[in-house]
């Protein structure tokens, strides 16, 4: 599924790196750990995740995430913004908590870690 | 994106190619004195519907199917091709760039221009609208074909590099307690060890396990290196601090275990996860650590047909 019909579907606010929406969700992971998330998303992953510092920009580019989902409408520090616009990296905000979006996500037909 | 930049590729080549690159230089043509009543056999066999008639190699008309016609609704037996054909001919010249060919396409409608050498004034070639379109296919390809082999080269040549013995070193300062650059110098590496042509496996076991060591270096000291080295059979990251040490090198490597403040663990650091991520995507670490002096921590990973681990 496209990062773009999984926005519209969600109806999450893009902020950043909006020319990357056509990129493929393979799956999805949800974390605040970084080294958690390292360990565990694979490539074209989702991330739903509450951290807005610009590390979280870091580790979805190392393990070259589809993007990042910030729950409970937490908006990005502006540090992270400027870094995901340089890392090509997309971030989405959603107003509901991480169950919700995560429960949305996997009514989608997205699944995570199990393959 | 991908179709932009394609695009541009088609309207470079446009510009770059010339009209004899891709125009048809084995013409069928006809001379002034060909009879008129031959014209149908050589349309039929050639399957065309005109041709350029050519008097000692230099063009002087075309001949067209519609003048064909014309030639036998007015039932004049013994005309020859010199006497029906177009004389006002519009021509393209080969040294003329692709895009000419495009524009005159465009603009009159006709469906081919014959191709005359700009010096001699010899006809060369004819092109069509097909044949502007394969053209810049074929260049497309070659292109295409060019990369790949440049590609698959830039591959060889480090391959050739380490084979003699050589080693390549990368070295990379690291700011302690400073979260703003966290990651900097593992994507710098990554992109260094990805324009080397490393397979993409490899690239991203080197990446991870060069973050997490970063990382520990910016949470726990006052700042480090790393050091990178490329042989033949291996690629090894050695990170080095300064202070101030690992106690207990055992508790540090079980999972869970973390000194890091409260802070630091609010970012998502400082899980406990850290070592036990680089020892799985490596083929070898080693701790070497004196509290109060510092850390040295040696990650080495098999390239050679290594392990496809984490």
């Amino acid at each position: 599924m496209k990062l773009a019909e999984v926005v519209d579907e969600l109806d999450l606010k893009v902020r950043t790196a909006g020319g990357a929406l056509e990129r493929e969700v393979r799956g999805g992971y949800a974390s605040d750990l970084m080294s958690d998330v390292i360990a565990h998303a694979e490539p074209g992953y989702l991330w739903v995740t509450l951290q807005i510092h610009q590390n979280v920009v870091a580790v979805a580019s190392l393990k070259e995430l589809a993007g990042i989902v910030l729950v409970n409408g937490r908006e990005p520090e502006e540090a992270t913004v400027e870094r995901a616009e340089s890392e090509n990296i997309p971030i989405m905000v959603s107003p509901l908590p991480a169950f919700d979006v995560i429960g949305q996500l996997y009514g989608l037909g997205m699944a995570g870690g199990t393959d | 994106m991908a179709q932009d930049r394609k695009t541009t590729k088609t309207q470079e080549l446009v510009y770059e190619m010339k009209v004899d690159q891709a125009m048809t230089r084995d013409v069928v043509t006809v001379g002034p004195e060909t009879p008129m009543s031959r014209l149908r056999e050589v349309f039929r066999e050639q399957r065309i519907s005109g041709a350029p008639v050519v008097d000692d190699d230099r063009l002087v008309g075309i001949i067209s199917l519609e003048d064909f016609i014309e030639w036998l609704y007015a039932r004049e037996e013994n005309s020859v091709v010199g006497a029906k054909m177009t004389t006002d001919v519009d021509i393209l010249f080969g040294d003329e760039p692709l895009v000419h060919a495009v524009s005159r396409f465009a603009e009159s409608g006709f469906g081919r221009f014959a191709v005359v050498d700009r010096a001699s004034g010899r006809l060369v070639g004819v092109i069509t609208k097909g044949d502007v379109v394969a053209g810049l296919l074929r260049k497309l390809e070659v292109d295409y074909h060019e990369e790949e082999v440049h590609r698959y080269q830039a591959g060889r040549l480090l391959e050739d590099i380490l084979a003699v013995g050589t080693t390549l070193c990368f070295e990379y300062q690291v700011e302690g307690q400073n979260f703003d650059r966290g990651g900097e110098s593992a994507s710098r590496l990554k992109r260094t060890l990805k324009g080397l042509g490393l397979d993409p496996g490899t690239v991203r076991r080197v990446a991870i396990a060069a973050y997490e060591a970063e990382m520990n270096v910016i949470v726990f000291t006052d700042g480090g290196r790393i050091d990178v080295r490329i042989d033949r059979d291996r690629i090894t990251v050695d990170v080095a601090d300064s202070g101030p040490g690992i106690p207990d090198i055992e508790k540090a490597l079980q999972p869970g275990f973390s000194t890091a403040p409260q802070w630091v663990r609010d970012l998502g650091f400082g899980a406990g996860m850290g070592l036990d991520n680089i020892r799985n995507c490596s083929d070898d670490l080693e701790i070497e650590s004196t509290p109060g002096e510092g850390t040295r921590v040696t990650i080495t990973f098999l390239t050679g047909g290594a392990s496809e681990a984490g």
